[in-house]
């Protein structure tokens, strides 16, 4: 496929504000997660909470959007000169040939439950302020970014559990090889809610431990909140920037909240944005796991990695990092990614210390120093909807 | 490559059983009344599955199973997407109401339907499918952005495309906050190559500035207006009269998707 560039991009999540943040995080091995001290949610678990959002309503014209998920979006598309570079973008292609593709799981789904434990004792019925169109839609994180940064081009909320934002990806450059914009904002924003903390524990999913991807003794994951956005161009042919390569696609058609066991639909989303990219395994540097640390996740992922790229291909989960931000975890390992290129570095998988001898992926616990031009950046979620996205760099 | 074929059309709403009985009522031949809808039947789910999930599940895949049967094709191999304003509210209304419990026990089956791709899963589930689906949200707007992922993905993938597009009334309080007047769903089978099975021919433009297409029916534009999926109803409408027509549906604040249809 023709190569998309990745012309501006920034992260925000429990590491910090922005990529700088995140980079010195990533090579100094310090993670993000706390006990977990969301609300008042009495779990027993480590989360990855972004500090600050509490105290950061958003006013004026964008009040009606205020909820933690919008408050997330919004903190995110302050950092890294994001807007800035939006702002040239539609000076050149036009406010209107900009499409923006959000992914997210539960949106400002955290309002509606605030809500509920406010209903009437007498009637049932929800306070005055919800405002249920502009927080917890799926497609408010998608009106919100819109908005803020002044587009009027197509905009959609791509909602595929924990694959969307790396699927948002995939639907942009569809949209611009449609002729349908010129240029992409894609992104993610999901934020901690009860409905995600309570719902895993009830699936005896969630780590009352930091989770440990691959590890002979993880027992789950942990979760974490994140936005992150990437402004999208057609790529130049002798372009500098980090580049979008490949991308596939698959379902599992195995189970609602369990992966194939085999791991098939992830082998199959890694061959598609291999053939997309025209690219061999063997051309692969390293690949970012969707690595979850839940046992049954790892091994499907460990089965599918080793089929298509064998032991040697240096892989790792940053989750230990940022826990699993679920709709935003496409989009925060990609960032992840373009730092590795852009630094040559290989993060370990924090908090791992003895891998699962049953799994035989190539799993690297520390850090590496090294140049690296191709890497693929795995996103698996429930319904067992996959997305590999390949990104690489011309080195000259 | 700026056209689709649509080779099967799934319909159900209120009066609209069907694609062979809604065809009726949108081409003139019967008035329209908004009958019940029969239960959805979503038979290829397995029966325990079947049992376990929800309306809107079945929903939606009732209308994609009538779609793939009609355009005769083995719903395994195509691609999806599905569009949906607000998916699964009824999940939703559970989880929210099980947390304001002590304990908050939410359901485990509840949290993971509680995904926007939930229907999606089970049709995979259902059909063996492995193709790429694709979930989204516009809001009111989310069949013309179906419409257009769909067709995008037809035409950079040169492949049949099933697009669903499916929104249900929320229960109580959410109802009050989220206005959908009935159920309805619609399946399209989408071809970007010729076909000799072809009901219609759509060419698509993005505009700037049209005004929507409205039906004549007042209580058929009460539910375009009152469907997110059911903004589907004038290009329904123009397939079933089989006439060269001109249809234009709303996208938000990005304007208005123009599509032209051929017999």
């Amino acid at each position: 496929m023709k190569p998309l560039a990745i012309a501006a991009y920034t992260v925000t999540n429990a590491l910090g504000r922005g990529v700088a943040a995140a980079l010195t995080a990533l090579r100094r091995g310090e993670s993000g997660l706390r006990p977990c001290d969301f609300e008042d949610a009495a779990l027993s678990t480590w989360i990855g909470r972004v500090a600050g959002l509490e105290e950061a309503p958003l006013a004026g014209e964008f009040a009606p959007f205020d909820c933690r998920n919008n408050r997330l979006a919004r903190l995110g598309l302050e950092q890294d000169r994001f807007g800035a570079a939006v702002r040239a973008a539609r000076e050149r292609h036009g406010a209107d040939r900009i499409g923006v593709f959000i992914g997210t799981s539960t949106s400002g789904i955290g309002a509606t439950e605030h809500a509920y434990r406010q209903r009437d004792p007498a009637t049932g019925r929800l306070p005055d302020h919800f405002d249920y169109q502009h927080t917890h839609n799926l497609f408010s994180a998608a009106d919100f970014t819109r908005r803020w940064l002044a587009l009027s081009g197509v905009a959609l909320a791509v909602s595929t559990a924990c694959s969307s934002s790396a699927k948002a990806f995939a639907s942009a450059y569809r949209h611009l090889r449609a002729g349908f914009c010129d240029a992409a904002v894609v992104g993610g924003v999901d934020s901690l809610c009860l409905t995600t903390l309570y719902g895993f524990n009830a699936l005896e999913l969630a780590s009352s431990q930091r989770c440990r991807p691959w590890d002979a003794d993880r027992d789950g994951l942990n979760l974490g909140e994140a936005a992150g956005f990437a402004l999208l161009e057609w790529a130049e042919p002798d372009d500098a920037r980090p580049l979008l390569l490949g991308y596939g696609e698959s379902s599992d058609a195995h189970h609602m909240s369990a992966a194939h066991p085999e791991g098939a639909g992830a082998a199959l989303a890694m061959q598609q944005a291999l053939a997309r990219a025209e690219l061999r395994p063997e051309q692969v540097d390293y690949i970012n796991l969707h690595g979850t640390a839940t046992p049954s996740n790892d091994a499907a992922e460990d089965r599918a990695v080793l089929r298509i790229f064998g032991p040697d291909t240096p892989c790792s989960s940053t989750k230990g990092w940022t826990g699993h931000t679920l709709g935003a975890a496409g989009i925060t390992e990609a960032v992840f990614v373009w730092l590795c290129l852009e630094h040559g570095l290989i993060p370990g998988t924090l908090n791992t210390r003895r891998i699962d001898p049953n799994l035989g992926a190539g799993v690297v616990l520390d850090n590496r120093e090294q140049p690296l031009r191709v890497a693929l950046s795995n996103s698996f979620g429930f319904g067992g909807t996959n997305c590999s996205l390949l990104f690489g760099r011309r080195v000259a | 490559m700026n056209t689709l074929q649509v080779e099967g059309v799934g319909l159900m709403a209120p009066g609209l059983a069907g694609w062979p009985n809604g065809r009726a009522v949108l081409a003139g031949e019967r008035p329209y009344a908004a009958e019940p809808m029969p239960a959805a039947s979503a038979a290829l789910l397995p029966a325990n599955e079947r049992r376990r999930t929800t309306a809107t599940v079945k929903l939606a895949l009732h209308v994609t199973q009538e779609a793939a049967l009609q355009a005769d094709i083995d719903p395994g191999i195509l691609p999806t997407v599905l569009a949906s304003s607000g998916g699964d509210s009824e999940v939703v209304d559970r989880i929210c109401a099980a947390l304001t419990l002590p304990e908050r026990p939410v359901s485990p089956t509840h949290f993971h339907h509680s995904v926007h791709n939930t229907p999606a899963g089970y049709w995979s589930i259902a059909t063996r499918c492995t193709a790429a689906s694709l979930s989204l949200s516009a809001y009111d707007d989310s069949f013309a952005a179906g419409l257009m992922e769909a067709a995008a993905l037809a035409w950079t993938d040169r492949t049949r495309v099933l697009l669903v597009a499916y929104d249900l009334p929320p229960p109580f309080p959410l109802s009050e906050r989220r206005v959908i007047v009935a159920p309805f769903a619609v399946a399209l089978v989408l071809n970007p190559a010729p076909t000799e099975r072809r009901l219609a021919t759509l060419r698509l433009a993005r505009r700037a500035d049209r005004p929507a297409s409205r039906l004549d029916d007042p209580q058929l534009e009460t539910l375009r207006l009152g469907n997110p999926a059911a903004r589907s109803l004038p290009l329904l409408r123009a397939i079933a009269r089989s006439t060269a027509s001109r249809v234009t549906v709303s996208t938000g604040a990005s304007g208005w998707l123009e599509l032209e249809i051929e017999p």
